[in-house]
This record gives C-alpha cells, structure tokens and sequence, in this order.
C-alpha cells in the first residue's frame, strides 16, 4: 500500500474495489484439504454417541417397548424411552411476530409421550461408548403398538382440502377483478393440473449434534442454519438460561431449508448428553434424517389462463392443494410468484390445506416459487403453443410495469432484458417452434425457457467491526456457512466500505457468542449482514475521524465524513487523495489498540428496539415496493426416442439479482439452484406409502439427486444492475436459481417430444 | 449392525473348512452389499469369513478361446481387462455401467453374481416380505414396485435380481465354479439364480457352505459385437429399469447367431431364449426384432406402477439389436 | 433430572489389532469387526476430513484411496484393510488439484469435497491406466482399443460416484481437467 505524501502524484483513478470481483473463497484451503470442521467432528474426552429407534406404525401409541435387550449390549450407557426421559418444558406456540417460536419442526415433546403421530417417529434412543454399541443396541429395541386409523394419503385427501388463512408473513386468497368469468370469455384459454411429488433437502453432510453439559450451561455443535434460534428453543426446552447456551456451527454441509429448524437430533441429542452426564453426538443416519427431518410438502395445482388473440393475458388463475403435518408444518405458499409475472387483467390465487399423519413438511429452497413455478411457467408455454406464439414473445407482450395484482412499483424489474440477454447468448433465434422438429442424429432435441422469481426478505442482523493499529479488521457477527461464502462476501463488504485490502478482513462467524444475525434462509442473509456491516462500517469511520479531528496534527482535521472516502487503508478527501491519513496512523497518534463499532444489541431493550425497527421497515418496504431477483432459464434437452431418457444437454440462466458481490461465489449459487431443479424436475421423489405413510426410498441411491452425469455446463449471466432499495443493490440469489427450473425442463420436453408431463418428475416412463 | 467374529480366510480350502463349521456364517468380498445389509439388519452372519486375501483374482484365458474369471476379481478390473473388452464388450460394459467407479473397485465377481435385490421392502424390516422372512406377505405387490419385476414374478415376490454383470454372463452362457468340502460343481448360470415361485427366500442353487471360486466363459465369437445397453432413472449411478444385454451376427441380411438378456424386468438375469429362437434364421431387421421382442415379452405381468417396462423392454431390444446390425450408428 | 440407572463401564473384549497404513504412517487399532474402515478413519484415528454422507455406498462423500484405488469406506470393514496403504484427503499433500478447486469454486458448503478430491486423484490414475468408462467409445472389431480422451462427459461419467447437493459440479469437472492436461 502506498504512503500518503504529498509528491505522489495525483490519482484520479476509481479506488480498488474488492466487490464486483470473482475472488476466490476464503475458506478454499479449510475445505480442500480436510481441516473444515463440521459438527460432527469436535473431539470431546469421554464422548459418548447416540443412535434413534424409529416408530413404525403412523398413529397410535405404544403400549410396551422393551429395552433389555438393547441395555445388555456392552457399552450401551442409557437407552432413553418415553418411560425414563426427562420432561421438556413446553415449547412458544408459533406466531409469526416472534420468528424463534417456529423454530421447531414438529409440535411434538420428544420421548415425553406414548403417542405416535408419525411413522418414524423417534420412539427411543441409545446412548453408548461406541457409535457401533449405539446402533447395534438401537436395532434391540422393541416396541408394541395400539395402532390408530391414520391419514397419510395426500392424493386421496386432496378433496378434503380447506382455503389457507392469511398471516403477517403469507398472504390467503388474493384477487384482481372475475378471473373466472374472464377465463370463460377468453377467446384462448388453458385450464390445466399439475403436481408435484414430496421432495427432501438431502444435503450431503447428516444432520449431526455434539451436545455437552456444564452443570446448566450446555455448548451443542450443531448442523443447523439457525444459530441462534437453536440457541433459544434449547434453552426453552431444557429450562436453562439462554445465556449459557453456546451454539457453534462455523461449517455446515449443505441445509437447504432442512437445517433450518429444530428437529428430533438436536434436543434428543443434548438430552442424551443431560441424561448421561457425557458428551454425546448424534449423528443421523440418512434414514433417521428422512424420519425425523421434514420435507417439501407435495402439490396439486391448478393454473389457469385466458388471453385475447394477440395473446394479452386476460386471466390469471394458479390455485392449489399441500399438506402440513398434524403436529406442525407451514403451509408452502405455491401460488406466491404468480401475481407478480404477468400483467394479467384478472386474477385468482388461492391455496389450500390438508392435515396429514405424517412428519410436518418445512421449508426447502425456495417454497411456494419453486414447485408454483412450475406451473405457471409451463402453463404458459403451453397457452403460447395455443396462440402460435414463441413462448417469449408471450412473456413479453406480458411483463408488467407495475405489480400486477396491486399496482405497486417494481423496486427494479429488468426480467424483459434477462430474456434478450438469455436468448442472445443461448442462441433460441435457432429453435425451429414445431415440436420435434429439431434433431442431432438418433437423439430428439428440444429448447425450453422459464422465468425464474424470488423476493429476497431482509432480517435484522447485529455485528460489530473492529479495527485494530496494525491494520487488521474482525467482523464479528453469528451468521452461518453453508456454502452461500458469506465470509468471503462480507470481507469484500468491509474491504471496499472501509477501503482495506481483503486480505486484512477476517470475518467471525458460526457461533452463538456473535452478535446474533438470522437464521440462513429465503435468501436473506447475504443482504441482511450487509446492512449491518455497512452501517457499522459507516460508525467505524466516523470515531476514527472524531479521533483523528481530536488531535491537532491529522491531516483530517476540519474535514466531514460525507467530503471523505475510505481507500489505502485510510480516510482521503474525495478527489484529493492525497489529502488524508490511514487508520494505523490515527490510532498510533491517539494510543489506541484498536476502535470498535457494533450495529444492533442482542439483549433487553436494545433487542426489542431491532424487532421492532425491522418489522416496520419490513411493513414499509413491503407497502412501497415489490422486489425480487428475477431470470430467464433457457435449457436443451436430448430426448431418446426409443426409451424417453432424457438428457440435459446445455444451460443459459440470465439474472437479475441486483448487484453481483462476487460473481464466482454468485454463479456457484446459481448453479446450485438450476442443478436442484433439474433434480425436481427429472429424477428426484420421496416415496411415503399411502397405507402406512412410510418413507420407502429413505437413501440416497434410491432418492434421485442428479450427479455428475446428469449435469451439463451451466452458464450463467447478469445484468448487474444495482437495486436502488437493497444495500449495495443486493438482493438475495440463493433461491432465484431453482425457480423456474422445473418448467423450463417440462417445456424444452414438450419441443422436443410433443409431449407434456405435467406431473413431476418426468421420468422416461411418462414419455414412451 | 450386530455384533460377529471375523476370520480372514488364507487359501480356498480354509474357507470352505471355516463356513462348513459355522452355519450362520458368511463370506464377504468387496462388502458393498453385506456391510450394507448387515447395516439395515436383514443379514446377521454371527461369522463374517474374509475371502478377499483368495488367490482367486486372475484373468486367464482357456484353450479353445473361453475366459475363466476369478471370483474374486474387481469388477473395475474384469471391465477393463483387454481380453474382455475385444471378446465379450458387453460383459465390460454391463460392469461399467453398474453402481460407481469407487464400488467397482470394491465389488468382487462372486459378490456381484450373489447381490440381493433392491426392493424397498426388503430393505425396510417394518415392511412384509417374503424374501426376508418366510411367509409373511408382499408389501411391495400393491406398494412401490416401479423398479421391481415383470417376468419371472410370482403372488410371493416380484423383486427384480439388480445385477447388470450376471445379464451379461446370462447371455454368455457362464459357467460358475463353486467348492466346498464335499468337492467343486459347475454350475450354468443360466440355473445359478432361482426363480422366486412360492420361496423367494432362496434367491440362488448355492448351498449355504459353497464358495464361489471362478466364472467361465466360453469361447463366442459373435460376443465380439456385442453391447450392454443400460436405461435408468438417472444418467449413472443408479440400477436398471431395463437392460439388455445381445450380440448379433447377421450374414446375407439373415440373423446367423443372436444371444440377448434382459435385466432390471426380472426375478433373475433373463436369458431371452425365446426372442433369440425366432430371430435366429430370420431376416435381420425391425420387423424381426419387433416380432422377437414381443414374443418374449407376452408372459410379462406388469402393475400399474411397473407396466411401462414391457413397453420399454420391447423398445429396448429392438434399439440394441439395430444399433449391433449397424443399421443404426 | 435422572441419570439412568444403567451406565456401564467401557467395553472390553471382542476387538481385534487392526494394522493399517495411514497416510504412509503405520497406525494400529483395536476394533471391533463391525467398525467399518471410515468409522476407524474418523472415530479412532480422528482423521475428520473423510465425510460420511450416507453410510450406503450411495455418495461417495467417504472417497479414500486404497493402495492407490479410490474405494467407499463405508462399506467395508476396516479389518479388511489390514496391512493396505490407506490415503484420505489429509494425505493428499501436492495441492494441484486442491488449488484447482479453489480456483473453479468447484464446492459451496465443502462436505462433498475430499471424496470428491480423493475420487479424482483415483479416477485420474483409472484414465492413465486406460481404464474404460460407460461413456467410452468403444468401435467392434478394433483389435487395439484405444484409450478414451478425458473429455468433460468422460469426466462427468467417472466421477458420478461423487454427490454434491450444492451442485458444484461444473467447477468440480473444470477443476479436474484443468489438472488432467
Ligand atoms: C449405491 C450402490 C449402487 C449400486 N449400483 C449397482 C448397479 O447399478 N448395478 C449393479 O449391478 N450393482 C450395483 N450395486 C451393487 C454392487 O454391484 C454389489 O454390491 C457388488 O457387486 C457386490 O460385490 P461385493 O464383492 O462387494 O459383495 P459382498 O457385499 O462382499 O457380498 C455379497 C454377497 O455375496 C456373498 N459372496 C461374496 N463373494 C462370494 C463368494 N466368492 N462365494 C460365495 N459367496 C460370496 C457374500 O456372502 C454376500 O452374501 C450397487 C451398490 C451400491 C451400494
Ligand atoms: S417383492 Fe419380494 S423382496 Fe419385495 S417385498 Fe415382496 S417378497 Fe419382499
Ligand atoms: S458415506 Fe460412503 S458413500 Fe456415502
Ligand atoms: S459442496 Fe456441498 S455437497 Fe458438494
């Protein structure tokens, strides 16, 4: 870094930005060589491990569990059962004005009744010396049932559905004008139904809990995207202080949605540890995780729409049918990006519910935009295929200006530049429209596009930014990796706010002891810290020029923060930049280690007064503006025509998802999403027996999440273009990617073939 | 997974002395599917005897141009081997098309030949069946069987054999050598594997005490064009909805020699004899392979989950039989 | 709350000396047979870096190389392994590969990544040895058969026993035939 004097000459060259940049992640070495520890992996002395018995009838109660057997396999040190657990104290019931109180996946008080609500249940668990004591000794269990008529059937209780209420968070029914009488009247119209089947997270690290008591103080290492409602829901149920709930999760493998809540592993796990006075660790197994972690609810809908021979869209309707759990789960808002992509005279959205016998779904990447658009978007294909259109040219004569069902301004809309952009480097000016038209040798080929949707949420995040005499920063703040790099983007963050090299930033995160940030999900950490940061960064500046301004000698005396700028390590005057002083001088001048600033309080009023800020933004923004990351998937597809395999052959995903922090981490986001939702979309399904309600595919050979092979090069492009509302422009993209997929895929399938599946996945079976 | 002894076994003859003198023991290979299923419960050897320190890994080729393939050879090794790509393709690549890079390093021939059905019932012990325990019903017959078996099935087991090797061995007329104290048999694999009728539990004619020592092939020239032809739910790593495995050899436009089997439709590795005795003689062509197909296929019982691979199984045949007649690139 | 009656003491008995080669030091063990070879890597020799993603063979999460081939720990038994030389991602010491992952990103939440790493190395080494692939061309009648260029669909093909739910799979393949050329 250079020093500041007065000979240099002059620079009118933009300072270095970090932001913007494809820089590598930060913790790259951690992850390629195996020092990244994940929660499964923190050595303890004495540690001991646990294992789950699964219920295996869907409703009812037990009426003997015999533990004998399993008590007499050696080294098996407790096995805890609804007859000798401890007492859990009773959990919030939820309400949507105190996010933690839904923190927890079921309703139900683990190994504190006889009851069975679901099939896999965990009626038992096995704590042992030895993780093989444990599971061995957990196959000894044996447990009698009275067994209870139970109602697991989604597709045969479809019609027993009832309408969706509204709350704060997700809207019932909403309308615009007669969709119905304007769809009978509509001189083109499609009236279509889809589904789509129970899908699960399956991230490839287990859901795994090392739980260690200290008299009341518990410290758990836990796999979970929310650090700090794990915290509080422990806390609440073992009737501890939450202060002494340490929860530390600086790695996770993947989450999803599926880590996003407190299930059955996390609180069995510290009671085991509670019970036995040992450290325990649970570490699921694929088939606990399938019994004891929810998953995507599956869907019935209905899209509907009308247009006008030129193709404007007169009518709009997308209802549908999910399920929750008897003991929890939300509804999945389906229809949720349907009143925001097409400028529809009318509209009808609504959402319907029915209650299941089985393990509450959750959320997973993306709920409602996901699986809802894949049937908006495929039903607008095929009301394009009825009008002789090209599917964009429809989308085109039917993108908003304002937000459709309301009339609300777009914060920022370029989906219309994401198609040309999308199209261009795609090439779809080749895609002859007649489907089947196109071959490549044997294989049929077949070109599809979709619009992807998801509005970013922004929560309230506390941290604080420390900045110390030899010119390093910390930022500390409790949010979780999962692989989105929040690390990496938030030291970009703070390099270019308070004009550092990245090297010098080190981020903090992963840990309870953190001033606390939300929970990772719906795409909402990226923005969130960064408000934060860059308000604490905004702080850190103005006491290092208060302290600067306190001594006669700086450069910076008489100088305002708004005629300074952040560049060398230091404060510059805009357009002098010679004029200034760097950070290690103003705090070696002053005699300080270091200076600190801190955003938000985790505690007593001051963490009222965060609840209460956030909601009133979040109501205001949410009056104003409609927001969201928007983009065009265009897909090739390679259809066998003799056995209706399909393969993925190419990608083109165009975004706008405001400004790109770092483009590589970005891309990789994105990609991420597009390949899940070519899972959804051809392969991948949970298979819950409709007579027992079990889960028959619990594995990842026989759940389909596509591989290597599966996966085509998948570009990515953005438009880049800053959101004037969002920190930095930002929005979330973590969800964006996977919506929109599914359709895209149904679609290119339809060029293709000339065939439409409209039930999900599309195996080859739907093709012969 | 329960608690065993484990002995490693030196040369074949202490192998077959150690199962002889335990009943409930078993031999393990490359462990992919016993570790498996001693994991889930359904197998629980109180003896786990180790034969992968058998000095049975070589290739050999026979007098008369057959192969004899040790049984415990890797099924990495077995694909690759050169001998086995020229003569019998299909047999290399019905082994490159199964499970992963990684567990075919692992998996061993007499594993491979000896691997347990796939059904989800089978694998969840809260479930009914037959195969697992004797006589307790079939919960796959009106559950999830979009994977399970059209040919072969009975009212007691409709589990399909997941073996891509053993379809390839079926159509090569395999021979497997099996020893055990009271001496060595030979058995053709075409009677190696049981059909399921009213005892699904016996899945093969191997006595509990026999080991498996070595498969042969024999010498089949028209196995040089041959091919494996793999259809599944994913682009790799995944089993079988169908395959099928054939040569051909067509002179003057008329079939001269044919073999072809099926995988991933039946209870066991399907020899089509039937489609192969009316295709030999006929005129080479999709009229032919249709008519061949269709025979086979006309016993097949579908349900409503697994009915499309009769269909499939039909198109299947026809395509791999075009692609080996050239007509198709 | 209640401790349950019956804490035992540790167990004793039934394990056997496990000798292995780890990383080119000699490691021994007492294990019970059961203890499959990536529970011995992980839970006694709390070599971490070894993932289990499954325990069924179904995701290669727990890729190591065996006397240089890559194997699935989970489903073998670690005394199996006797006396074998045994490589997991903390042996993988020359970085090429490691640093081609930074650079393509080919990872997000890194779970899937020393089997995916340990696989290529292991797949790498197959290609060289001229092992075939599904994905091989493979022309009849050729007396010399020729060994398959490491195209991306090539690529794609081997490494299909290695999941990755974060979909990082293009960098992953980039990566590979970066350092494949
Ligand atoms: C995720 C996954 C995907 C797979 N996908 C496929 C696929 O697509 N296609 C496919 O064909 N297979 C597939 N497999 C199965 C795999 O091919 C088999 O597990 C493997 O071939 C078994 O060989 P092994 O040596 O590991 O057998 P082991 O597990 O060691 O043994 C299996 C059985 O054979 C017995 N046995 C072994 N050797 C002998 C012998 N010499 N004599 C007598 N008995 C013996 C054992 O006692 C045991 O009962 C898959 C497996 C997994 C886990
Ligand atoms: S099909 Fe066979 S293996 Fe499957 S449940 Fe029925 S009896 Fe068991
Ligand atoms: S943990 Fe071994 S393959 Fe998944
Ligand atoms: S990087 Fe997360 S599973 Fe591959």
């Amino acid at each position: 870094m250079t020093q500041t004097e007065v000979a240099s000459p002059p620079r009118s060259e933009a300072k270095e930005l970090s932001v913007g940049k494809p820089i590598d992640r930060v913790d790259g070495t951690a992850k390629t060589t195996g020092t990244a520890r994940f929660s499964a992996e923190y050595p303890y002395p004495d540690l001991a491990h646990a294992a789950l018995v699964h219920a295996t009838v869907a409703r009812g109660r037990i009426t003997a569990i015999d533990t004998a057997d399993a008590s007499a396999v050696e080294g098996v040190l407790a096995v805890l059962t609804h007859e000798n657990a401890p007492a859990l104290k009773p959990a919030l019931s939820p309400s949507p004005l105190n996010l933690s109180s839904m923190v927890s996946g079921t309703s139900l008080d683990y190994l504190n009744t006889d009851e069975v609500h679901w099939n896999g249940q965990p009626v038992a668990v096995v704590v042992a010396e030895t993780l093989d004591a444990a599971r061995h000794a957990a196959l000894l269990v044996r447990v009698t049932y009275d067994q209870l008529p139970a109602t697991v059937d989604f597709a045969a209780e479809e019609k027993n559905a009832t309408p969706v209420k509204g709350d704060l968070i997700s809207p019932g029914e909403e309308k615009k004008g007669d969709a119905e009488a304007a769809l009978a009247a509509a001189p083109v119209s499609v009236d279509l139904r889809f589904t789509t089947p129970p899908y699960h997270h399956n991230a490839i690290e287990p859901h795994a809990t090392t739980a260690a008591w200290d008299g009341d103080r518990l410290t758990v290492h836990d796999a979970t995207q929310s650090i700090d409602w794990v915290r509080k829901h422990l806390a609440l149920r073992f009737g501890v202080p939450v202060a002494g709930v340490r929860v530390i999760a600086p790695y996770v493998g993947g989450g999803f949605g599926g880590k996003g809540s407190v299930w059955a592993g996390t609180i069995l796990a510290a009671m085991a540890a509670r019970v036995t006075g040992r450290p325990v660790r649970m570490v699921l197994t694929r088939e606990s995780i399938y019994h004891t972690v929810g998953g995507r609810t599956p869907s019935a809908q209905r899209v509907a729409l009308g247009a006008d021979a030129d193709g404007r869209m007169t009518a709009l309707i997308h209802t549908s049918v999910s399920r929750i759990g008897r003991i929890g789960g939300r509804p999945e808002p389906v229809t949720a990006a349907s009143g925001h992509l097409y400028d529809a005279a009318t509209i009808l959205l609504q959402q319907n519910i029915v209650e299941l016998d089985l393990l509450p779904n959750t959320f997973m990447r993306a709920p409602g935009e996901s699986i809802g658009t894949f049937a908006l978007e495929a039903a607008v294909d095929e009301l394009a295929g009825e009008l002789g259109l090209d599917p964009i040219e429809l989308r085109m004569r039917n993108e908003p200006a304002k937000n459709p069902l309301d009339g609300k301004d777009f914060s920022n809309r370029m989906l219309r530049e994401a198609y040309a952009l999308g199209a261009e480097k795609f090439g779809w000016s080749r895609r002859t429209p007649q489907p089947g038209s196109m071959r490549d040798g044997r294989w049929l080929v077949g070109m599809g596009v979709a619009s992807a949707y998801h509005p970013p949420v922004q929560l309230n995040a506390n941290i604080t930014v420390r900045l110390s005499v030899d010119g390093t920063v910390v930022v500390r703040c409790g949010f979780q990796e999962m692989g989105m790099g929040g690390a990496t983007v938030q030291g970009q963050i703070a390099a270019d706010a308070l004009g550092v090299p990245l090297a010098s930033v080190k981020v903090e995160y992963g840990d309870s002891e953190l001033p606390i940030a939300p929970m990772a999900g719906g795409a909402t950490q990226t923005a969130s810290v960064a408000t934060a940061l860059l308000a604490a960064c905004d702080k850190l500046k103005r006491s290092m020029l208060a302290l600067a301004r306190r001594s006669g000698e700086s450069p910076l005396r008489g100088q305002r923060l708004d005629r300074l700028e952040a560049r060398d390590g230091g404060l510059y005057q805009i357009g002098k930049p010679g004029v200034g002083e760097k950070y290690t001088d103003i705090l070696g001048r002053a005699g300080r280690p270091s200076v600190d600033a801190a955003v938000g309080s985790d505690t007593g009023l001051g963490a009222v007064a965060g609840q209460v800020r956030f909601m009133t933004k979040f109501l205001r923004d949410r009056r104003r503006w409609v927001k969201a990351a928007t983009g065009a998937h265009f897909c090739e597809v390679r259809v066998d025509p003799d056995t209706g395999e399909v393969r993925v052959s190419r990608w083109v995903g165009s975004f706008d998802v405001g400004t790109v922090i770092n483009p590589k981490t970005a891309s990789s986001q994105l990609r991420g999403g597009i390949v899940m939702g070519i899972g959804m979309a051809m392969s991948e399904q949970t298979l819950i027996d409709p007579r027992t309600g079990r889960i028959m595919n619990p594995s990842l050979s026989e759940y389909h999440v596509p591989v290597h092979a599966d996966v085509p090069p998948i570009e990515i492009h953005y438009l880049n273009e800053p959101d004037p509302t969002m920190p930095l422009g930002l929005r979330g993209l973590g969800e964006v990617g996977i919506t929109g997929v599914a359709a895209a895929l149904a679609n290119a399938v339809h060029h293709a073939t000339g065939r439409r599946v409209r039930d999900l996945p599309i195996t080859l079976d739907k093709l012969l | 997974m329960r608690s065993f002894a484990y002995v490693s076994a030196p040369d074949v003859a202490s192998a077959i002395t150690a199962i002889g003198a335990s009943p409930n023991a078993k031999f393990i290979g490359g462990g992919t599917n016993l570790v498996d299923l001693m994991r889930e419960d359904i197998e629980t050897p109180d003896t786990v005897i180790d034969i992968t320190r058998l000095p049975l890994t070589g290739i050999e080729e026979l007098p008369g141009g057959g192969v004899r393939i040790g049984a415990l050879v890797r099924n990495s090794h077995l694909a690759a081997d050169r001998l086995i790509r020229t003569r019998y393709p299909m047999l290399s690549q019905a082994l490159l098309s199964g499970a992963s890079g990684q567990l075919r390093n692992m998996a061993t021939v007499g594993g491979n030949l000896l691997q347990r059905t796939r059904c989800a019932y089978f694998y969840d012990s809260a479930a009914a069946c037959n195969k697992r325990e004797p006589g307790s019903g079939c919960d796959a017959i009106g559950g999830f069987n979009r994977n399970l078996g059209v040919l072969g099935v009975s009212e007691s087991c409709i589990a399909t054999n997941p073996s891509d090797m053993c379809v390839a061995l079926a159509a090569l007329d395999a021979i497997v050598e099996v020893e055990s104290v009271r001496g060595t048999r030979r058995i053709p694999l075409a009677d190696f594997h049981r059909l399921p009728g009213s005892t699904p539990h016996l899945e093969t004619e191997l006595a509990a005490d026999e080991l498996v020592t070595a498969v042969e092939l024999p010498a089949l020239p028209v196995a040089a064009k041959s091919r494996y032809r793999k259809v599944r739910d994913r682009s790799s790593y995944a089993f079988a909805l169908v395959s099928v495995a054939a040569a051909l050899d067509v002179r003057d436009g008329m079939v001269s020699e044919v073999r072809l089997a099926l995988g991933g439709v039946a209870t066991k590795p399907w020899r089509a004899h039937e489609a192969e005795r009316i295709l030999l003689g006929a005129p080479a062509g999709e009229e032919s392979y249709q008519r061949a197909a269709a025979a086979e296929l006309s016993a097949a019982v579908g349900r409503p989950e697994n009915e499309f691979k009769i269909e499939l199984a039909r198109r299947a045949i026809v395509a791999t039989l075009r692609a080996l007649d050239g007509s198709v690139a | 709350m209640t401790l349950h009656p019956e804490v035992r003491p540790r167990p004793a008995g039934h394990t056997m000396e496990v000798r292995l080669r780890v990383n080119g030091a000699d490691r021994t063990l007492q294990l019970a047979p059961q203890v499959s070879l990536l529970d011995a890597l992980r839970e006694h020799l709390g070599l971490m870096g070894t993932k289990k993603g499954c325990d069924q063979g179904a995701c290669g999460a727990c890729t190591v190389l065996a006397d240089g081939e890559r194997i699935n720990a989970c489903l073998t038994l670690a005394v199996q392994y006797t006396g074998r030389e045994i490589t997991t991602i903390e042996g993988v010491t020359d970085g090429e590969l490691q640093r081609a992952f930074v650079r393509h990103d080919g990872f997000q939440c890194g779970y899937c990544t020393s089997g995916q790493i340990c696989s290529a190395i292991g797949m790498l080494a197959e290609h060289a040895a001229g092992m075939p692939s599904a994905v091989t061309e493979h022309r009849h009648g050729d007396a010399e058969l020729t060994d398959a260029e490491l195209t991306q669909a090539e690529i794609r093909e081997r490494m299909s026993g290695n999941l990755c739910r974060c979909g990082a799979y293009n960098g992953i393949v980039d990566a590979i035939q970066e350092v494949a050329r």
